[in-house]
């Protein structure tokens, strides 16, 4: 079985926009499940609402499309009913930081056995670009037209502090290591999150200076730092830059998780 | 003065004219277009609000609801799975009497998930305790916002309103919108004058515990609210029209029903297709009209019973379905129990959910189907599907 064994292609055409990084994501993450060597038949994707969470009905497995932010709540259910099978999350800034952030905590603290994939596009994309949690400061979107006022959810840091047993961070320009950190997400008991910073030119870059597919691309891969460089520049007393992030893996450990099986 | 309008934009004006102090809302399709053109009108100083990008419903209305609570005029827009997150906070804002009105730019409840129009969205918050208005056009869905808060800032109201009209079909098409001044609105509308209000001069707490001695009689308050609020839509309706040139002072509109046999019972968008499927069926001497309810809530039973009083049989037309009731649709019942006694068959006939199309040549085939008295159904399904 190959990776484009999992996908439907009677569905295609998908309805993502032309330039959209969640399909980057959704291949990077079939090709960690294949190489988990998982089957279909015990493989479980579920989401929530936006645009992230049409991952799952795109893909051969049974699928939940459940409602806006529950997704972690579903699956916390179906992983809990059913221990043997392999449970993944789709889900977004909007749907996981915003609406959702409450079941994002409370999965991270009970470290329940699933991997979480987050496809943080910076705004609520599906409906047309509105502000979201993690929009970044000064960045436009329809209901900030004048730029956003309100500080951004760092979501991996939250999930390192809420108790996941592992956290990384990359971009959809990152395909390699995105893929080899979503592997170790399922390989590893307990909560995984892997946040993947994505392109949105239709909502997102074609309001800030970004509309073209390669600039937000580019923006992704030079706004991203290697975590190991920016500890090494904090420790050497270098200022970060505010708009630089994170990328790597923040946290690898292995807390008491719920749903393993023995 | 007229403009070409989306239905959204023509809502998003209204509440401008209305000046609210506090804007609170979560997108959802296909209600982002107002809320979207208010934060551009916040933004730029075209209206005077704080507006909150909330991270979800439920803490839309909840921040809506303690905005009202300290002495603001609020305002909230939301739809379908928006709206049902926000089913607890409903019950709130109207136990605690706070005049939030609130747009809901109806749409289908999943699952399975559907974006597009039908009413089970507000029908399904019913029995709230928030009146509900039902537009048929962009320019109806503007003024019944005008309308409703009014009403709802009465002191001898105050509850909380919706004002709906269908997703996609009114929120998103463009109609020719006559725009009040802000004078005339001004004039129509003052200042909200809170009576709940947190006051550190004379505290209050809202929302303790009723214990069984006390709740049943907080539930009747609202109903005895919501029958003064039927008679207040008829004066401020009336009032309106003395403003703003547009008449809304009945919570039901007849439409050709003088000798009808037939009666159309329906809300919203609907009307205007079933307007015209009528004028058709007349043309060819067939004698139907409409009665269109625009109150759902308070319901207008007394109204509906004078209006049909002549006609030979009903057909409710329902973009709702009460799953496992006897009639199907939700507002049937409620008709039929209007005219009990007269003798007058009514049907209910379930269509156009989650955005099917309702066509005149429908509205004429469920005409037969009445005649040959057959309802109480789904009507148009594809039985190739079933």
């Amino acid at each position: 079985m190959s990776f484009k064994d999992w996908f439907r292609e009677d569905r295609l055409p998908h309805i993502f926009c032309t330039g959209c990084g969640n399909g980057t994501v959704i291949n990077c993450t079939l090709e960690a499940v294949e190489e988990m060597g998982w089957i279909r038949d015990t493989t479980v994707f579920i989401s929530g609402i936006g645009c992230s969470s049409r991952a799952p009905g795109y893909i051969t497995t049974d699928s939940l499309h459940t409602t806006h932010g529950r997704a972690l709540a579903f699956a916390t259910g179906v992983k809990l009913a059913n221990p043997r099978l392999n449970v993944v999350v789709f889900t977004g800034d909007g749907d996981l930081a915003a609406i959702g952030g409450n079941h994002f905590i409370h999965a991270c603290r009970r470290n329940i056995d699933i991997t979480v994939v987050c496809m943080n596009n910076m705004i609520y994309g599906m409906t047309g670009g509105q502000g979201s949690p993690c929009t970044p400061p000064g960045a436009i979107s329809t209901t900030t037209p004048y730029g956003m006022c309100e500080p951004v959810f760092d979501l991996s840091a939250l999930a390192v502090t809420a108790g996941a047993n592992y956290v990384a961070r990359w971009t959809s320009y990152h395909v390699t290591e995105l893929t080899k950190a979503i592997k170790v997400g399922l390989d590893t008991p307990g909560f995984s999150f892997i946040e993947a910073m994505v392109q949105c030119p239709t909502a997102y870059g074609r309001r800030n200076k970004l509309r073209q597919v390669s600039d937000m691309v580019t923006y992704l891969k030079t706004h991203a730092l290697l975590l190991q460089k920016k500890q090494r520049m904090e420790e050497e007393g270098e200022t970060v830059p505010a708009d630089m992030f994170a990328v790597g893996e923040f946290v690898r450990r292995d807390r008491p998780a719920m749903g393993v099986l023995k | 003065m007229r403009k070409i309008m989306e239905g959204s934009h023509a809502v998003a004006e209204a509440v401008r004219l209305i000046r609210p102090g506090v804007i609170s809302a979560y997108p959802i399709t296909p209600q982002t277009h107002i809320v979207e053109r208010l934060a551009e009108m916040v933004a730029d100083g075209d209206l005077d609000a704080d507006y909150i990008t909330v991270e979800s419903e439920f803490s839309a209305l909840s921040a809506c609801l303690g905005a009202s609570a300290a002495g603001s005029r609020v305002y909230s827009a939301t739809t379908s799975q928006g709206l049902a997150f926000m089913f607890e906070v409903l019950f709130n804002v109207a136990g605690m009497r706070q005049p939030v009105v609130m747009s809901i730019v109806n749409r289908a409840l999943g699952a399975p998930l559907s974006i597009w129009n039908d009413h089970q969205d507000s029908v399904s918050c019913r029995d709230s305790g928030w009146f509900q208005l039902y537009a048929e056009d962009a320019q109806e869905s503007m003024d019944l916002h005008f309308l409703a808060y009014r009403v709802a800032e009465d002191h001898d109201v105050l509850l909380p309103g919706f004002v709906c009209f269908d997703g996609f079909i009114l929120s998103h098409t463009y109609e020719p919108v006559d725009m009040p001044t802000q004078e005339e609105i001004d004039a129509y509308l003052p200042p909200f004058v809170p009576v709940n209000v947190l006051d550190a001069k004379n505290p209050i707490s809202m929302g303790m515990y009723a214990t069984p001695d006390y709740y049943t009689e907080f539930r009747y308050d609202i109903d005895r609210a919501m029958d003064r609020a039927k008679d207040l839509l008829v004066t401020a309706g009336r009032e309106l029209g003395e403003s703003i040139g547009r008449d809304y002072s009945g919570l039901v509109e007849e439409y050709r029903l003088e000798d009808a046999d037939t009666a159309f019972v329906a809300m919203g968008s609907l009307c205007g297709t079933v307007k015209d499927a009528i004028d058709e069926m007349r043309d060819s001497g067939i004698k139907a009209g409409l009665l269109k309810i625009r109150s759902y809530r308070p319901f207008p039973r007394a109204e509906i019973a004078k209006a049909l009083s002549g006609v030979s049989r009903v057909a409710v037309l329902e973009k709702n379905v009460s799953l496992g009731s006897a009639m199907k649709g939700a507002v049937g019942p409620e008709v039929k129990d209007a005219l009990w006694g007269s003798g007058i068959d009514v049907f209910s006939y379930v269509l156009g959910l989650g955005g099917r199309d309702v066509r005149k040549k429908d509205i004429a085939a469920i005409n037969a189907l009445s005649i040959a008295g057959k309802g109480d159904m789904f009507y148009g399904l594809r039985e190739e599907l079933i």
